[in-house]
């Protein structure tokens, strides 16, 4: 990507922002648009653009664009946008602190360690990539288990298979995607494992990634053992009961040289907790108001940090608005603050925003715990009086949830706490 | 299962293929029955995307090809390409294949074609992104 910005590091910034991904990229373009006259892009990359540099299939944008774009298209997109209007990215950079007087400590290529002043800054940090250590797969310690994600940039990046003989732990869309694109740079992909009885992708990722390529799809099935000397040789998976535990003597082996590692994302929050920001223990990432403020002033976040998302582009819209934000805070305006917090509750994991107001209009982001195949959206007070209630077709927990929440759904509602539940009907 | 009308007597040639539906989280099981040649009837979809879906899948599956190919000279050693249009099924890795041979020399624009009417599908190859141009290679090569 271009980032041939003049490199010269401002003493103040109005916003700085931390991540040059779509989200940090959307902020940023957000906050000049808000007002905000010097606005930095912080990325630890050699180029700015984010995990979409390295998705290259299509499927991007539909909403945000309407048309579907690959993600260095998209990533391109975001980062021309941002940078004709005037933002600077600095890359090969790390944003190591945000100060009480809102000193920003940054480490960097080019500038050796620098103190800037940011009225107002946005964590941008995305994502991290859950391991084998997360999950606690036993067994050997050998070469060939990759993530998913690190996988792919192997090979779109720099050109390198992980391995000639693969399986796959994990049925999220990053898995799935590089099933596909393993079995077309001539891979033997040896299966998909899941140890939910569903799918956790897209249907359009099992039939174009898997059904297209003939790779089997093991429901209820999950890796229970590595071996390997010094490279995998094979792994032992077995099916797992209704508890999801592992029935160890129905397990059979699978010779491979590779595992890869699809389990989930955790959002990239060492900076906030370094911060001290109030942290949702369900989405790891921090609380927000409806303003994507974190609790602290000034400080405002965006993208996967906050939540992981299945779409850039809501992404983009997130981002769009923690951004202005942000600009019309280093301006002055501060945001004005929420009276209702929402409250997950049945069937429901988490919110986001965590608190709104009933006095604007907002877009509410959750998720389900449980599949339902008809169900209802319901807001009610904590005492069961029910405030709105909204027909849902079909809810799957790998499937974010979108509400539109006006003023007039709130109508007659006087509590500061609503419960936010999605129940079968 | 609905019992067949007895005056078809060449029934038994019905040949059933499934389909996923990849329209929305639902996830459809399409049916497809054929015969002789023609589809007769459609089953298990919800709306008429499914339908449509199924029918076009049954006849001429297609899909857009997204791969890489070897840039010299550029910030990454692989350059991002794309179909500009969808091809059948049938010749994805075909079409993978043939870019295989391909290598092309930064600096690259978005859109820049690499491969024209690739495998005579008249849908061309182009770059999904910019690659300029690097002087010293980077660690990372």
């Amino acid at each position: 990507m271009i980032d041939g910005r003049p490199h010269v590091l401002h003493r103040a910034y109005d916003v700085v922002v931390a991540g040059g991904g779509p989200a940090g990229l959307g902020a940023a373009l957000a906050a000049r648009r808000a007002g905000a006259q010097r606005v930095l892009v912080v990325d630890r990359e050699k180029e700015a653009g984010g995990i979409l540099l390295q998705c290259i299939h299509s499927g991007f944008g539909l909403h945000r664009f309407g048309e579907e774009l690959t993600g260095p298209e998209y990533a391109q997109r975001v980062l021309h946008a941002a940078l004709d209007d005037g933002v600077d990215v600095l890359t090969d950079a790390y944003l190591l602190d945000i100060g009480p007087d809102r000193q920003v400590k940054l480490l960097s290529t080019e500038h050796g360690v620098s103190l800037l002043d940011a009225r107002a800054t946005v964590l941008a940090m995305g994502a991290r990539e859950r391991t084998r250590s997360a999950i606690r797969i036993p067994g050997d310690r050998p070469a060939g288990v990759f993530t998913a994600g690190l996988a792919q940039r192997l090979v779109n990046m720099h050109g390198v298979l992980p391995g000639r003989r693969v399986a796959i732990l994990g049925s999220g869309d990053i898995g799935l995607v590089m099933a596909r694109r393993l079995a077309l740079e001539g891979v033997e992909v040896v299966g998909v494992f899941e140890l939910l009885p569903h799918a956790n992708g897209l249907s359009r990722n099992i039939v174009q990634c898997l059904h297209d390529f003939d790779i089997p799809l093991h429901l209820s099935t999950t890796v229970v053992g590595i071996h390997g000397r010094d490279r995998v040789d094979r792994v032992t998976v077995a099916p797992v009961d209704e508890q999801l535990r592992p029935v160890l003597a129905r397990a059979w082996d699978v010779p491979c040289d590779t595992l890869l590692i699809s389990v989930g994302l955790i959002p990239e929050n060492e900076l906030s907790r370094a911060l001290r920001l109030r942290l949702d223990p369900v989405t790891m990432g921090p609380v927000v108001s409806s303003a994507m403020e974190t609790s602290r002033d000034g400080v405002f976040a965006c993208g996967n940090v906050v939540h992981i998302h299945d779409l850039v582009d809501f992404v983009s819209a997130e981002a769009t608005l923690a951004g202005g934000h942000a600009g019309r805070f280093a301006t002055g305006q501060h945001p004005t603050p929420d009276n209702v917090r929402l409250q997950p509750s049945t069937n429901v994991t988490y919110c986001v925003p965590h608190t709104v107001s009933t006095e604007r209009e907002h877009t509410v982001y959750l998720r389900v715990r449980e599949p339902l195949l008809r169900s209802a959206l319901r807001l009610s007070t904590p005492d069961g009086r029910v405030v709105h209630e909204r027909k849902l077709r079909y809810v799957v927990p790998a499937e974010m949830v979108t509400l539109r929440l006006r003023p007039p759904l709130l109508e007659g509602f006087h509590g500061d706490t609503l419960q936010v539940e999605v129940l079968p009907r | 299962m609905t019992s067949l009308p007895d005056h078809d007597s060449t029934d038994t040639n019905r040949a059933t293929s499934t389909y996923l539906c990849i329209g929305c989280p639902l996830g459809c099981r399409l049916e497809v029955d054929e015969l002789r040649g023609d589809i007769v009837e459609v089953r298990g979809f919800s709306c008429r995307l499914g339908k449509e879906f199924a029918e076009q899948e049954h006849t001429d599956p297609r899909r857009l090809v997204t791969t890489t190919v070897a840039v010299d000279g550029g910030r990454w050693p692989r350059l991002p390409v794309k179909t500009t249009a969808t091809v059948p099924k049938a010749v994805v890795r075909e079409v993978c294949r043939a870019l295989t041979a391909i290598r092309v020399y930064a600096p690259v624009r978005l859109g820049d074609v690499v491969a024209h009417n690739v495998l005579g599908t008249g849908a061309d190859v182009v770059a999904t992104r910019d690659m300029p141009l690097v002087e010293t290679k980077g660690e990372d090569h």
